[in-house]
This record gives structure tokens, sequence and C-alpha cells, in this order.
């Protein structure tokens, strides 16, 4: 740039960095609020369907996922992209918008966000400990539908019983989590603006 | 919500960054019913004991279109809780209300209101002492070792000693139950009359103690078993009166002395349920006394 007061030429450059700057929230504290009293409600009532729209980051990452990172993950929570999501345009947005540091370590996650399969077994994960539960990696997952109908949930938050429609193959590793009680990560299931959530306390059953 | 609020505090007080760290441990007190979650409390504009936690709970939660009740001791007339609400109207632009049933978010201090909560509704406890085990045993380190083994043999050594003292189980608020099976936690110092309202309550249950820096919750529909034994059951314990004003029998009255001659009177501490109670009375022109 030739001056100081030049400003970028706006016909030049539209390509990835300018999708790494925008989708963010356009009232952070206000949009940030709504997106986290969602979470809060779809983690105290599992099997609840709730709408994330508020921000949007580069594909694969859906509307509802990027909306929750944005919501929950700062420079204090190093977070696991797995393959499936650890696109460069991706990178780069959540480096603009989060400042989370990127870790390979899933042991060290705060939060991973990827598909299920990229992400791998989930007791590669942070469970937290005997003392400390809580410090358990929140898992962020694109599922390919979701509806309350399928696999058969009931705990705390579920007044008799409720459904959600996650792929019966996850059931083994679902089940595995929960009976680590009080210890396990927590699920959210993001698909396009919907996002619903598990976490360990939920006991999964065949639907 | 008006531009004075925007211009002069961010929404609802707490800065972003804050606000993410309260919300994180939040979700993690909802995923481990009972379990306390550490966090980094903020200071307030407002004294340890009057409700840090409990405010820095509802900031983190609070959406501009929530309308919001605080009681104290079940009253909303109180010091406390109008500086709370009018703390929410300054810097978060909320609407506010007296009416249980009208509130999406409650904050409350030392009661559950007597009006019965519903799904979408929040209740926020302020928490003194968060740990139960504290009179106890003085020592973190070992409160934390006896929750991750369930070891509460101790918890029930103090209610066995009240029987065999009192010829009772003496303890009568902040009364220690199991939340979900699994770890006894402190429900504030409410009175027992208010524990069995915790047990698979419809309402999203939040605990917040900012001095003692911790967060737990009691998601909606969750089993909260006051602790007891076979022979000496639980029992919710109340005065033996009738509110003086509204009638009541069946709600949690507070003693009021009334002269310097020995002279007192029953009341309803929910001053909200007692209001709409008296109404009601005379509309159908019933009489308290």
């Amino acid at each position: 740039m030739s001056g100081p007061l030049s400003a970028p030429n706006p016909t030049t450059q539209p390509t990835a960095s300018s999708e790494a700057l925008s989708g963010g929230f356009a009232d952070a504290s206000i949009d940030s609020a709504y997106a986290f009293r969602t979470l809060l409600d779809v983690m105290a009532r599992p099997g609840l369907i709730g709408r994330l729209a508020a921000a949007k980051a580069p594909a694969p990452a859906s509307v509802s996922m990027a909306t929750a990172l944005l919501t929950l993950c700062d420079s204090t929570t190093p977070l696991f992209l797995a393959a499936s999501h650890a696109t460069p345009a991706l990178k780069d947005w959540i480096a603009f918008h989060l400042g989370a540091p990127l870790t390979n370590n899933p042991a060290e996650a705060v939060f991973a966000a990827g598909s299920w399969d990229s992400l791998g077994e989930v007791g590669r994960f942070a469970l937290g400990s005997d003392d400390y539960p809580d410090r358990s990696t929140t898992l962020l997952i694109e599922t390919e539908h979701l509806m309350n109908e399928g696999l058969r949930l009931t705990g705390p938050g579920i007044a008799t019983s409720t459904a959600l429609s996650l792929p019966q193959h996850w059931l083994p590793a679902l089940q595995a989590n929960h009976r680590l009680y009080p210890q396990g990560v927590d699920f959210f299931f993001c698909f396009g603006e919907a996002i619903a959530a598990l976490p360990r306390s939920t006991l999964v059953e065949a639907g | 919500m008006s531009t004075l609020v925007r211009e002069h505090y961010n929404f609802a007080y707490l800065d972003e960054h804050t606000k993410r760290m309260i919300r994180r441990a939040l979700l993690k007190g909802v995923a481990i019913p009972g379990y306390q979650v550490p966090f980094a409390s903020r200071e307030m504009p407002m004294p340890y004991g009057w409700g840090t936690g409990g405010v820095q709970v509802s900031a983190a939660c609070m959406v501009p279109d929530d309308r919001v009740k605080v009681i104290d001791q079940g009253a909303d007339d109180t010091t406390n809780a109008i500086s709370i609400r009018k703390f929410f109207e300054r810097t978060a632009g909320v609407a506010l209300t007296e009416r249980t049933a009208e509130a999406t978010l409650i904050q409350t201090r030392h009661r559950i209101p007597e009006h019965p909560l519903s799904e979408g509704q929040i209740l926020v406890y302020q928490v003194p002492i968060p740990e139960p085990l504290r009179f106890l045993e003085p020592r973190e380190t070992e409160t934390r070792k006896m929750h991750a083994l369930s070891e509460y043999g101790l918890m029930h050594v103090k209610l066995y000693e009240d029987i065999s003292q009192h010829g009772e189980i003496a303890t009568s608020y902040a009364y220690p139950a199991e939340v979900n099976g699994r770890h006894v936690f402190d429900p504030s110092p409410i009175p027992k009359f208010d524990n069995p309202k915790l047990d698979n309550a419809p309402a999203l249950q939040l605990f917040g103690a900012g001095r003692e820096q911790r967060i737990y919750a009691v998601p909606p529909y969750t089993r909260v078993r006051s602790l007891d034994f076979e022979d000496y059951p639980f029992v919710a314990a109340r005065a033996e009166h009738q509110c003086a004003l509204c009638g009541a029998l069946h709600t949690y009255l507070d003693e009021v002395i009334i002269d310097d001659e020995g002279g007192r009177m029953f009341v309803c501490s929910d001053t909200d349920y007692c209001n709409e109670r008296q109404q009601a009375n005379q509309e159908t022109g019933n009489d308290a006394g």
C-alpha cells in the first residue's frame, strides 16, 4: 500500500480471507446471549432440538456449529478439529473469530468439532477425572439429520423419555460414555441450523 | 432495549470473555447434576454475600426479552431483591415482574416460590457455601475426594447425631440432598419445606456461589432425594400456623414480632403468592381470618 490512508481495492482479493473475516455475530453480546440460552436449553433437555443461526463459517461447518463455537470458544479453550473440518478456510475463520488455539491432541481439547467418523473414538478425548469430572471435552458433531425419532433417551432433563435420530452404530460408544458417569464427554449434534445435546447423564438405548 | 443501556454497559454488565467462561461452567454443571463446577468468579459491584454468584449466573444466561423476578427470602420488596432487579434493568434493559407465573428468569435468595414453576423458567439460586460437607470437613482437598468416591457417610453421621441429640433431624435449612443418584449437594439455605420442590421440577435450576467460586445445576425432571433414614424419614416442616394475611395453611410462614409484649404474627414468606391469594379472597368475599 502506498499511503497510510489508502483503502484496499475492493475489486481485488475476494478470496478465502474475506470469507474468514465475515460470518461473525452482528451484535456480539446479544447474539451470543440468545445462542447460549438455546445451548443451555438443549443441554438441560436432552433430545430437544434448538435453532442456532447467528453465525456462518466456511464449509463444512454447519450454521449451528459455527454459532455454538463462536458462543463458547475463545483463546482459553484448545479446540480439536477433526480431519473432516480441518480445512484452511475454516481454520482461518476460527483464528479470526475465536482465537482458539488448535490442538492435535484430543486429550487436551476443551472442544472438538467434526464428523463422527473423523473424530474417532470417544475415549481419546478428555473424560474428566474422579476429582474434576467437569474437565472433559465437549464434542460438536455434524449429523445428516436431526429429528425426534430413533434412539431412546432417558435421564435428567427428560420427563419420561424422548428420541433422537442418531445412527444405530453410535450406540455402543454413547452407552460406554454414559457408564463413565460422572466422568465422560458431552455432545452437541449439529445439522444446518438445528442443534441438540446429549450430556453424559443421558441413558441411550436402541429405539 | 434503550440506548442508555447499550451506551453505558455491555449487555448484562459482564464482558463477553467472562460470560463465555461462566457459560462453559454452566453447561458442565447441567451435564453433571449436583456437581460443583469451579469458575473464575468476578468482583461484582456489590459485596460478597449479596448474591454475586447468582448475579453472575443470571447475567450469563439472560436474554433481552427475559422477564426477571428477584426474591429475597420469598419477598420481592426487600433491599437486596430490589437492588438486584434494578441492576439488571439498568445493565440489560430487561422487563421486571413480581409475578412468579410471568417471570422467565427468577433469581432467589433462600426460597423456592410457592407458585409451581413451569418448563420455560429458570430459577437461579444465590449460594453462600456450596459445599454440603464444609462444616463437617473444612479441607477442600478432602471434600473433593469424598465427592469423587461418593463417600457421604459423614453426612449421615451428622443427621444421626441430630436424632440422638434432638430426637429428630433438626437440620431445618440447607438440607442436604442427593442429585441424580450420585452427588450430595447443598440446595442453598432454603428451608427444608422447599426441598420437595427441587425434585423432578419442570424448571431448570442453577446455583451460583460467588465468593466460593462454584456453579452447579439441577436440570428439569431430575431426581433430588433429601437424605434421611428409613425410621426417620424426611419431613418438610413448616410452622403450624395460618397466614394472618391470606389464611394459607400450606405455605412457608415467616414469624413477625409486632410489639414489645410478645405479640407475633405468621405471614407467608412468598409475598407474591400471598398477594395473589388476598386478591382472590377479596373477589370471592372470603375472610382470611
